[in-house]
């Protein structure tokens, strides 16, 4: 069982499992994303043309305008959204559409986050404990892929 | 969070089913960022344009505006909304985008919020004053505010500012503190801009340069004080490239006066940006000759600068669409001063309650088939490559030749 657990000053939500989409890059919904198609869709961010469905984003900070606090609300309402969000720092207005949209977020580290979770890992983000841990892939839960695959989420299949 | 008896009973619903709902979001972030409290607030401003907010968030609004109970508490009014219903169909936009804003319209008309539309209500509504605790939405009003006017808000989600405006209050935390206004970065230019173009690509290169929403730029060099709609693309810039939400320019700006005033005699100058820095950030997004669509919006025009805008037109003849975009507060006076007629005489047109990239700009993309852009907005530019435009900034006298002869000289 992996015990390195990274503790982050700021937590809202629940406690998820997922596969981390891991960049050195910030977020935007309105900036990054094709909500429709559930991607990144700026040309110049670091996770261009991968799906954030699901997946929990590690990524470095909290980007642009206004709009995502409307617009994390507006995909889960369509079952499009991240389970979770980790940020090196967040801005306000990340945080306030996790709490409208009942996204699960973690900031503050005081490691670079992005640097310590690996692209694709199995992590468990927990808001109870502030921490974030990669999984041994014992504890993979059972409807969960058995293996990580970065490839997919680097698009390269 | 410490609660007082007022924000104990809102929480109890003796306030109401809204307030409640308001009451209990503004505790969910409150408590995320280690507010003690809350601070009253004067003024609230909501960013909601109906491309944000989706069937989910309209619908969020109606639940609101159903339950029939008193409303927003202080002034509250809006960004801009997500059309001009008398340009539509120049935009190419669909019957249920605007079904969809008519219905918000109504949600918020019902909850006491003021259709104001506007992302320069600095200008053109009531500015916030130094010290004046606000709860204001759109970055380039919170920058703007905070910097230029030394009032107090953070960057306040459509969501965050509806509560507020229905609470009168919002959580004590990041820029309503003392201790958050201090300069994190100090920065010197040895050149100041000229054009608007010029000032929103300085803001734009301070922005990445600060990279987060908690650093505070102390920028030194300025030869000579900018003017409202120069700080206005300067900020808004800033606040695009780097979710920046407060700067200090060194003698200008009211928190500053002086180095020690914000800790800047404590920080050394870690980064010089000159002439070359600006030019090569405009040079960045100059990759195509050939231009689609001229746009001047975010943030709105002012009026002096549609009256440049007017001068401008005089005389041309528009091969490609030239939009500019206005409050709706400025609109009539740029009609009763011949400017909008200036303009449209020469092929363009005047916008007026929206924004551009707020108005389904993806979907106006594909329906006009507009790709390659020219705008004298350094945040424009940097918003619309996400939205599939190949967006380039110049002076908005290059832009106006560029509507007239298709190219981007």
């Amino acid at each position: 069982m992996s015990t390195t657990r990274y503790q982050s000053r700021h937590a809202m939500g629940r406690r998820v499992i997922g596969q981390a989409l891991v960049a050195h890059d910030g977020l935007s919904a309105r900036y990054d994303l094709n909500r429709l198609q559930g991607v990144f869709s700026r040309p110049a961010h670091k996770l261009v043309g991968q799906s954030y469905v699901d997946k929990i984003l590690v990524l470095d900070t909290a980007k642009g305008g206004v709009a995502t606090a409307w617009m994390l609300h507006e995909m889960r309402s369509r079952n499009m959204v991240p389970s979770a969000i980790v940020f090196n720092t967040v801005n306000t207005i990340l945080a306030q559409g996790a709490a409208l949209g009942d996204v699960t977020m973690l900031a503050g580290f005081d490691v670079d986050i992005t640097a310590q979770i690996p692209h694709g890992a199995m992590v468990e983000v927990d808001p109870d404990t502030f921490t974030i841990r990669v999984l041994d892939p014992s504890e993979y839960p059972a409807e969960a892929p058995g293996a990580p695959d970065t490839r997919k989420i680097h698009g390269l299949l | 969070m410490r609660l007082n008896d007022e924000e104990q009973a809102m929480l109890a619903g003796e306030a109401g089913s809204v307030a409640k709902i308001a009451i209990e979001h503004q505790i969910k972030v409150g408590r995320f960022f280690k507010a003690e409290d809350f601070v009253p607030v004067t003024q609230a401003h909501i960013m909601a344009d109906t491309e944000s907010l989706g069937q989910a968030g309209v619908m969020w609004l109606e639940k609101l505006a159903d339950a029939g109970e008193a409303g927003v508490r202080i002034p509250t009014i809006t960004d801009p909304r997500g059309t001009d219903f008398e340009k539509a169909s120049l935009l190419g936009q669909a019957d249920w985008m605007l079904e969809l804003e008519r219905r918000a319209i109504e949600a918020f008309t019902r909850l006491g919020v003021s259709m104001t539309d506007t992302c320069i209500n600095y200008q053109t509504v009531l500015a916030a004053t130094r010290g004046e605790h606000v709860a204001f939405g759109d970055t380039g009003v919170v920058i703007y505010s905070n910097s230029v006017g030394g009032a107090r808000s953070n960057f306040e989600g459509g969501p965050s500012a509806l509560s507020a405006g229905l609470t009168g209050r919002t959580p004590r935390y990041g820029y309503h503190l003392d201790s958050h206004r201090q300069a994190t970065l100090r920065i010197r230019t040895d050149w100041t801009p000229r054009t608007l173009d010029d000032w929103g690509a300085l803001g734009g290169i301070v922005g990445r340069l600060s990279n987060n929403y908690w650093q505070v730029p102390l920028v030194e060099g300025l030869e000579t004080a900018p003017t409202s709609d120069e700080l206005k693309h300067f900020g808004a810039a800033m606040a695009s490239f780097g979710s920046t939400a407060l700067f200090h320019l060194l003698g200008i700006t009211p928190e500053a006066l002086r180095l020690s005033d914000v800790g800047g005699d404590k920080l050394a100058v870690t980064h010089r940006i000159g002439e070359s820095d600006v030019n090569a950030l405009k040079q960045s997004y100059l990759v195509d000759a050939g231009i689609d669509v001229v746009v001047f919006s975010a943030p709105q025009l002012s009026i002096f600068e549609l009256r440049d805008l007017a001068r401008l037109c005089e005389g041309r003849n528009f091969k490609r669409p030239l939009l500019a975009v206005t409050s709706p507060q400025v609109k009539p006076d740029c009609d009763r001063f011949g400017y909008t007629k200036a303009i449209e005489e020469a092929g363009g047109t005047v916008l007026a309650g929206m924004c551009f990239y707020q108005s389904y700009a993806r979907e106006m993309s594909e329906a006009k088939g507009w790709k390659r852009l020219a705008t004298n907005s350094a945040k424009l530019v940097n918003i619309l490559g996400g939205y599939g435009y190949v967006p380039m900034l110049a002076s908005m006298q290059a832009c106006v030749s560029a509507a007239e002869s298709g190219e981007l000289q």
